[in-house]
């Protein structure tokens, strides 16, 4: 992977401007690439990694992982099924996976009534879904590489040979 | 009380206090840090904790677990085509720290002479003269940090036993290009002096592909070769590394360390294991990211007329604050005071270094820029 990445996917901030002096180019030829990562759709877009168990507000959501097993159409497989389950803003993530199901749908919901509503109404009418196993999340302690806990404290001693 | 006369004179020396200094104060950034900033990778902690759950809790051989250098064995014959008997060239000691000692004492007869490129980690000195030996140090300031065939033919006299070679080094990070390695050894060899190679900075050289001693034309007999998992690793925590060496170095120091040691813990050894098994693709990972600080903070350092040579390992800079006027420790103080930066003065690492202060880049990205920034705003003053 280009260094340029594991820069930025470790902290999307740093400016072309550092990137340049880390990597020993100029920072002229780094904006290019980037620019041109984020024109090939290598670099979709740029987030802060939050931890939501400490956003207390009414818009906290509650999680659950849905296991969709469904029956593939002629010419497309699994793809224009996905399609339309991925498409409702409910879901946050949508991956085909191998084993004993198909589909691992992420939803998301104000509560345990939002998303249940959205499995019973939305989700299991559609033609092609032929079985649904839902997870409610209860606790996340690692998300996309981060773990989600407060920063240790470095241990090392402050100064040493 | 009275204590011996030769502890009594090793000097605790005046960077101590402003090392207390240091400690004592909060918020400070410290680019005075000797060891890596990140944790010992998790797969490697995972095996310490295993083998704590399984019940490895005992003694293990004198000269460490068979199957650790077995493993260090295969390292450095795949790593570097140097062939090392697990069963009488190789010993796992308490870090290189431990590993160093045992090898002056074994080798030293009273007033034997150690050669010591300086500026040089700070146990060489302390440790040759506790084993009985003279220190003589070889400046290498006006060759670029380099120690040259001509100097240490120099230094050479019938009283010389050994030379203390450490490279990359700490704290320069100098090292050296195989050629300029077949020189030194051409000179060693045809004198007759056991090179005691610290290498544990070895898997963090950037440029060009690390050469270790052992390996050159002929070294072999006369190298004790040292390296370890504190660096690499990020392991010093664990205290774990070892020496190569010929059988009868190794024979001499293994009688010591069974006094002394008895055995490396068995945690740190079995973790050590999964090092040496697993560990290569996190010991590139943090090469990476410590090769870009590297050029971030050379930049730096140039840019605000602290000049500075490149480093082509470890992960320190030694540049040279002679346009502040300043002498080592007093630059280190007053940069601690004024701005909460701490480094160290460059007299740690041999009194003719009052014009240098030494850096370290184990440090997260956040903290080198910052650090920087209050340095430049320091200088400007
Ligand atoms: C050059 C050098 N040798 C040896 C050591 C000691 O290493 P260990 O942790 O293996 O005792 C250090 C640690 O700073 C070092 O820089």
């Amino acid at each position: 992977m280009d260094e340029i990445l594991e820069v930025l996917e470790k902290d999307a901030r740093t400016s072309p401007e550092d990137i340049a002096r880390m990597l020993k180019k100029k920072p002229k030829d780094i904006k290019e690439k980037i620019k041109k990562y984020e024109k090939d759709g290598v670099i979709l877009k740029y987030k802060a990694v939050l931890n939501k168990d400490l956003v207390h507000d009414e818009e906290s959501r509650l999680r659950a992982l849905i296991e969709v097993n469904i029956i593939p159409q002629k010419d497309v497989g699994f793809d224009k099924i996905a399609e339309r389950i991925y498409s409702f803003p409910e879901v946050s993530s949508c991956y085909l996976i191998s084993g004993t199901y198909d589909l691992l749908v992420v939803v998301e919901g104000k509560n345990i009534h939002t998303v249940s509503s959205f499995v019973a109404e939305k989700l299991s009418c559609l033609e092609n879904v032929r079985g649904t196993t839902t997870h409610f999340l209860l606790k996340k302690y690692k998300e996309d590489g981060v773990i989600l806990k407060h920063k240790e404290e470095n241990k090392r001693i402050a100064i040493s040979y | 009380m009275k204590i011996s006369k030769k502890v009594d004179k090793m000097q605790p020396s005046g960077i101590r206090a402003f090392f207390d200094l240091v400690l004592g104060m909060k918020d400070v950034i410290s680019l005075g840090v000797g060891e890596p900033d990140f944790t010992t990778p998790w797969p490697i902690r995972e095996a310490g904790i295993s083998s704590l759950e399984e019940g490895f809790t005992s003694y293990t051989s004198n000269k460490g677990l068979y199957k650790l250098r077995l493993s260090v064995s295969r390292y450095l014959r795949n790593r570097y085509g140097v062939e090392y008997c697990p069963d009488e060239e190789i010993l796992i000691t308490v870090g290189v720290s431990e590993a160093m000692d045992l090898a002056l004492r074994t080798i030293i007869n009273p007033n034997d002479k150690i050669l010591i490129p300086t500026p040089n980690y700070v146990s060489y000195g302390p440790l040759t003269e506790l084993a009985g030996g003279l220190p003589v140090y070889i400046d290498t300031q006006k060759t670029g940090f380099k120690l040259t065939p001509g100097e240490l033919e120099r230094h050479i006299d019938d009283k010389t036993k050994g030379i203390i070679f450490n490279y990359p080094c700490n704290p320069t990070g100098i090292s050296y290009s195989r050629k300029e390695l077949s020189q030194i050894n051409k000179v060693l060899l045809k004198n007759k002096i056991i090179c005691l190679s610290d290498e544990i900075y070895a898997d963090l050289t950037y440029d060009f592909e690390h050469v270790s001693f052992p390996s050159l034309p002929g070294a072999k007999e006369n190298v004790v070769y040292f390296n370890g998992f504190s660096k690499s690793y990020a392991m010093t925590g664990w205290r774990v590394g070892y020496a190569c060496g010929p059988k009868e170095i190794i024979a001499g120091m293994t009688k010591i360390h069974q006094y002394t040691i008895m055995c490396v813990s068995i945690t740190s050894q079995m973790a050590a294991c999964e090092a040496l098994h697993a560990g290569k693709g996190f010991v590139e990972k943090m090469k990476r990211e410590y090769a870009r600080r590297r050029e971030f903070v050379i930049d730096g350092l140039n840019s605000m007329g602290l000049t500075c040579h490149k480093p082509q390992g470890a992960f320190y800079a030694f540049p040279s604050i002679k346009k502040t006027g300043l002498r080592s420790l007093d630059f280190a103080q007053k940069l601690l005071k004024d701005e909460k930066v701490a480094v160290v003065p460059g007299t740690a690492f041999g009194v003719e270094f009052e014009d240098y202060i030494r850096i370290s880049y184990a440090s997260s990205f956040d903290n080198l820029k910052e650090a920087l920034r209050r340095m430049g705003a320091f200088l400007k003053k």
